[in-house]
């Protein structure tokens, strides 16, 4: 698979950044961080708003790189057609067929309107049909979500996992949460301080119990699993992970999805019960250990080919005697999110 | 700076720059044969030189409103500073130009001072309607006194009127 070379050194008053890593030319890459931790001053770079030292010395408009902003920043004195239009008009390389993306961000409806005339997910769409009209080689997406409330959110987000799955465009997506993370991303990179402190392929670095970015209500695993079957009597889909299958409440529709199992919904247990309302249940083996607390520790346990984190009180690992090599199983309590 | 400084003071300094024997004066007259005060054209370059603040301030505010985020957006998308600053700073800018244009054109209208001063009262060539009127009030004239300040305080209306309605209209948009 080839590969983007992302290099870049900033020095600014307080805060320096300083970036050398080469990302998957095909996906979503994303950028993960507390705030302050340079994620966006990352993009910034990239895309050259930031004079950073770097061996790209394009000017801004010469990279064919596509800029989705927090804000939709649409042009407020052009109509949505314009809007997309203006993109169109300054690079060589833009699409032929922008009717598609219009369609594909189901924006058709909008094009005479104003930008002030749209809500905040439609702009956001539109912004977006904007830069993908360029057919730029890499996309940047600066948390796009995070200024819309939650039903904005699910305007944009079904539209983004269609970008996801139809385009080949490579993307690099900053966002502070980490469902959208989970939900859209096969890689990940973990800032510090204006430092990449993690970086691989997205189930591997979420696998890490050593990173702070990952810890609390942040640490937890995503599987991506196969639908078996539905069951209409008790409105109850079966998904097949390596390890086995789970079930989740409801028709899951597509093939494949990508689940969400947080540490605080896993559970462990020596023997398999006999009698519980919890369905998923399954074998697994410890492969790590991590105190996280006084009260708690974090045990990263192997399903086959998968990984499941579960958090257990202190207590319990002296209680049960959990030791790394240990074979037992894990009780999946609910899987909170699913794609 | 001319904004805080008395109309007299600036009127003043100007009279000396612009008359013959100062450096803008001394090249207008080499240049056109003519001097530039107690003429026409002397009293706009005084005006201009009057107003200019009135003019900048709306249009520094406007530009400062402008998000510099949407500036950035235009440059990914492909444009050139110069060509960003055209497409879109100067659009979303027009408010701020036409309350520049509207401002210090009326504000250029009622000035008496720095136009006393440059242009003297030479009737059909540099009086202005603010030095008719007041020349009204000293002969006692108050009936033709009152007509020309009917015309000012009516154009005054207008303008604000209208300044108005084009800023109700762009926001409705």
């Amino acid at each position: 698979m080839s590969q983007l070379q992302l290099r870049h050194t900033l020095q600014q008053d307080s805060f320096s950044l300083s970036v050398d890593v080469s990302i998957p030319a095909t996906g979503v890459t994303g950028v993960f961080g507390e705030s302050g931790s340079g994620k966006t001053t990352l993009l910034r770079c990239v895309a050259g708003l930031e004079s950073s030292e770097s061996p790209d010395d394009r000017a801004i408009h010469e990279r064919r790189i596509g800029y989705v902003f927090q804000e939709p920043q649409l042009f407020e004195h052009l109509t949505v057609r314009k809007n997309i239009e203006y993109g169109l008009k300054r690079c060589a390389a833009a699409t032929s067929a922008p009717d598609e993306i219009i369609q594909l961000l189901d924006i058709e409806a909008l094009m005479h309107r104003m930008p002030a005339s749209l809500s905040g997910g439609e702009a956001q769409r539109v912004s977006i049909a904007r830069v993908l009209c360029q057919s730029p080689q890499l996309i940047l997406m600066d948390e796009p979500l995070s200024a819309l409330d939650q039903r904005r959110k699910d305007d944009v987000l079904p539209y983004l996992d269609r970008l996801r799955a139809e385009l080949s465009i490579p993307m690099l997506y900053v966002s502070h949460s980490i469902d959208e993370i989970c939900r859209l991303c096969d890689h990940l990179l973990i800032l510090q301080a204006g430092r990449i402190v993690a970086e691989g392929e997205l189930h591997t670095v979420l696998g890490r119990l050593d990173l702070p970015q990952l810890g609390g209500a942040n640490s937890g695993v995503a599987l991506d699993a196969k639908r078996v079957r539905y069951d209409a009597e008790f409105d109850l889909s079966t998904v097949a992970i390596s390890g086995g299958e789970l079930f989740l409440p409801g028709d899951v529709g597509r093939d494949t999805i990508r689940l969400r199992i947080r540490a605080s919904d896993v559970s462990l247990t020596r023997e398999l019960p006999s009698a519980s309302s919890i369905l998923n249940i399954l074998p697994a083996k410890i492969v790590e250990i991590v105190p996280e607390s006084v009260a708690t520790a974090l045990v990263k346990v192997s399903v086959r080919q998968d990984s499941l984190i579960s958090r257990v009180t202190n207590r319990s690992v002296r209680q049960l005697n959990l030791a790394v090599g240990d074979e037992l199983f894990a009780q999946v309590k609910s899987v909170t999110v699913r794609y | 700076m001319p904004i805080v400084l008395p109309p007299t003071v600036l009127g003043f300094y100007l009279l000396i720059l612009l008359g013959p024997g100062g450096t803008v004066g001394g090249w207008w007259l080499q240049l056109t044969g003519d001097t530039l005060t107690f003429s026409f054209a002397g009293l706009v370059i005084a005006s201009c030189v009057y107003s200019l603040p009135f003019a900048i301030q709306p249009m520094q505010n406007a530009f400062e409103s402008l998000p510099a985020k949407n500036l950035e957006a235009a440059w990914t998308l492909g444009a050139t500073k110069l060509d960003a600053f055209f497409s879109v700073a100067v659009p979303l800018s027009v408010r701020g130009f036409l309350g520049a244009a509207v401002l210090s054109f009326a504000h250029t209208l009622g000035e008496f001072g720095v136009v006393l001063m440059v242009g003297g009262n030479i009737p059909g060539e540099t009086r202005v309607i603010s030095i008719a009127i007041y020349d009204h009030v000293e002969t006692l004239n108050y009936a033709a006194a009152h007509q020309l300040s009917l015309v000012l305080i009516a154009f005054a209306f207008i303008v604000l009127f209208s300044m108005f309605v084009v800023n109700r209209r762009w926001q409705s948009r």
